[in-house]
């Protein structure tokens, strides 16, 4: 019995970082500039993982310094506030996106290291990665897991170039009810297969009803906070709940040597298809562009905040509101407006910040590359490494972004860099270590 | 060796690093960029020592002990070296990297300054030293077990535990020191910082001798903190002044009433 398919679809996300467009920079304007702030890629259909857009928007920064002096139009000075504006809020963003990647991976660590479900070896596997590794020689494992690799990686190209196509062809509603058909399978039956584990380890004995009502409570409420309205911080906290479980799903099913390769050959994937100019994820963005609408706001991570620059009319402050508020946007209906309180409105003019968005897809497979390092070995040295290096490589992709400006992927510096640390760590730097504390010398 | 034992040594190896870390640089994104990137510098520093040491393993006598142990104290030394040595590339990244600012933004006021980074980045490298040298040490005394069973030290958690909080604070003076040694040229006091470094380190091959190596690094600690706290532009005058709540630019910078 292989595990459930249209779970499995969820890696066939676009994992990449878009920078909002950053408004113009005049002196003073009453308004910021209320275009699209969140230009996301493609989202891939089915699971939860899906990769989304980054917004980084740094330029809205200089408006609220520069405004205060209406004397001082020039570009000079304009540029030299919104550097060290740039810098602060390029800083904070970077910040917002640590915190919920560490989030998520600390909880996918956890589990590993005390849920021993997750790391057993197991004979089931998904129906993606068909060849067993239990073979006899070395060359044939080699084989075996660059067989699967391929197999998963057509698997992820076809369903993007689906989800394109259906994009193209505007089939929004059969995008939406496949993306809640996944997370409810993720929401009600990853979480009870999760809670049932957890119980198992501690021994803990629970009645079927107490874990109906439970489980019920929790899939409703988070179906409700993805897909339609809800408090931020409860939104979130469900986008890192459910990457975490879809990490721990590919970490438990994927064979060990396939799991390194796929992690490889995803990032390269990523690399072209956000990159290219005939690849399916930099269309769909395109296409995004074009019609002026963001893409399938479900299944990113948005950590957006917005304070409402001081606006002359409530039509302004509704307007924008709207356009930056992606759960408004969530309910398929395009950009129908919804009522919003008008916002206090003062004379000093705040900042508006939109926020950074990362897909789903980057998350998971963040978590499930540190994953696989707590879960091979007990050796806790290799998940710090491949932790910092991955929190490094995002920080590297989010400079990236400040200075080109355009949809970029999430996944290949991180994973690299993890990979790289993960192996070298592993290999090299654990023999040293080990020996040293033997003999407690400090380096 | 039960869970007070964990908490214990994990609190002591990481209390006094992770309560400066909340205070004082949590709340600045910044910061908290600058602390990670310089654990990554460490990280990176001690990955090539570990393949020095690795391949000249490989090329050696595997079953003489003796030799090995040599190798150890070889790639012990090589490591603190390699350490100073990133610790002084990231010191140069860093200058870069702030002039770059400076020139771009054409203003006086850069967001943060280089002695926040020298403390920050300090504080960085002595996070990762400090956790890897004891995070395994600390996994395991959750689980059962003795310490000590065939003759060797029962105070060998303690002992990690205290050694780490000593690496920790070191790192990060070790940091402040550097940089403005660095900064104002001073090549005498960045050799210092290397040898004391060397020493340390060297005063753990004592182990279990205990007295013999935490005293001193103990003494070495406290007198390293002294010296970062006057570089850093710290006096007796300023210390009174901030301890009776009478320092003007601390409270006005900080909008609190006298």
């Amino acid at each position: 019995m292989n595990a459930s398919d249209s779970d499995e679809d969820s890696y066939n996300e676009r994992t990449a970082l878009v920078p909002a467009e950053a408004p113009a920079l005049p002196s003073y304007t009453p308004a910021p500039d209320p275009d699209p702030p969140n230009q996301t890629t493609a989202k891939r259909p089915a699971a939860s993982r899906q990769a989304g857009p980054v917004a980084g928007d740094s330029g809205s920064g200089g408006h609220g310094d520069s405004a205060g002096s209406s004397g001082r139009g020039s570009d000079q000075d304009a540029d030299a506030d919104e550097e060290e504006l740039t810098l602060k809020y390029g800083a904070k963003h970077v910040i917002m996106l640590f915190i919920p990647v560490t989030l998520c991976m600390v909880v996918v660590v956890a589990t590993i290291k005390s849920v021993s479900f997750y790391s057993e070896k197991t004979d089931q596997q998904l129906i993606y990665t068909p060849f067993t590794e239990n073979t006899a020689s070395v060359g044939r494992r080699l084989l075996n897991s660059v067989l699967n690799t391929i197999i998963m990686i057509s698997v992820i190209v076809v369903m993007t170039v689906f989800l394109v196509v259906l994009y193209k062809y505007r089939c929004y509603k059969f995008i939406h009810g496949w993306l809640i058909l996944s997370s409810l399978m993720l929401l009600f039956w990853f979480s009870f297969m999760y809670l049932g584990e957890v119980f198992k380890t501690y021994n803990v004995a629970v009645d079927y009803p107490t874990v109906a009502v439970v489980i019920w409570n929790f899939g409703g409420v988070g179906m409700i906070c993805i897909h339609w309205k809800g408090p931020l911080a409860l939104q979130q906290a469900y986008l890192i709940l459910i990457s975490a479980l879809m990490a721990l799903v590919f970490i438990k099913y994927l064979p060990e040597w396939s799991a390194w390769v796929i992690l490889g050959a995803i990032s390269v994937y990523d690399l072209v298809a956000v990159l290219s100019p005939k690849g399916p994820l930099r269309m769909l963005v395109e296409t995004a562009q074009e019609r002026n609408e963001p893409i399938f706001p479900a299944l990113i991570y948005s950590s957006a905040m917005m304070w409402t620059v001081g606006m002359a009319s409530p039509a302004d402050a509704q307007r924008s509101g709207h356009e930056t508020d992606e759960e408004a946007e969530q309910s398929g209906r395009g950009a129908e407006p919804e009522s919003r309180q008008p916002r206090p409105f003062t004379d000093s003019e705040l900042e508006e910040d939109r926020g950074v968005k990362l897909g789903l897809g980057d998350f998971i497979f963040y978590s499930v590359l540190v994953g696989k390092a707590a879960a091979t070995g007990g050796d806790w040295n290799t998940t710090l490494a491949c932790f910092v290096a991955i929190l490094i490589g995002l920080c590297l992709t989010l400079l990236l972004l400040a200075i080109f400006k355009k949809a970029l992927p999430a996944l290949p510096i991180s994973i690299t860099f993890g990979l790289v640390f993960y192996f070298s760590t592993d290999f090299l730097v654990q023999p040293f270590m080990d020996n040293l504390a033997a003999n407690q010398f400090y380096i | 060796m039960t869970a007070a034992v964990f908490f214990g040594c994990t609190f002591i190896a990481f209390g006094p690093a992770i309560s400066l870390f909340l205070f004082t640089i949590a709340r600045d994104p910044l910061r908290v960029i600058f602390l990670i990137a310089g654990a990554f510098f460490w990280l990176v520093s001690l990955l090539l020592a570990s393949l020095v040491w690795f391949i000249s393993v490989q090329i050696s006598n595997k079953d003489s002990a003796t030799q090995q142990k040599g190798l150890l104290i070889f790639g012990v030394v090589l490591s603190v070296l390699l350490q100073e040595t990133f610790r002084f590339a990231y010191y140069k990244l860093l200058k870069k990297a702030n002039e770059g600012l400076l020139t771009l933004s054409q203003e006086e006021t850069m967001p943060i300054s280089i002695r926040q980074l020298a403390y920050v980045s300090g504080l960085g490298f002595g996070f990762m030293s400090g956790a890897f040298s004891v995070v395994n040490i600390l996994a395991d005394s959750v689980g059962p077990g003795t310490v000590g069973i065939h003759g060797d030290s029962q105070h060998y958690f303690l002992s990690s535990a205290f050694m780490t909080l000593a690496i920790i604070l070191l790192h990060m003076f070790w940091g402040i020191v550097f940089f403005d040694a660095c900064e104002k040229q001073r090549w005498w006091a960045v050799a210092a910082v290397v040898i004391s470094h060397l020493t340390v380190s060297c005063l753990t091959f004592q182990n279990p001798e205990y007295v013999g190596s935490l005293v001193p690094t103990y003494v070495i600690l406290f007198l390293m903190g002294v010296w970062a706290f006057y570089s850093a532009g710290g006096s007796l005058r300023n210390l009174k002044l901030c301890i009776t709540c009478k320092d003007r630019d601390f409270l006005l910078a900080n909008h609190r009433p006298r």
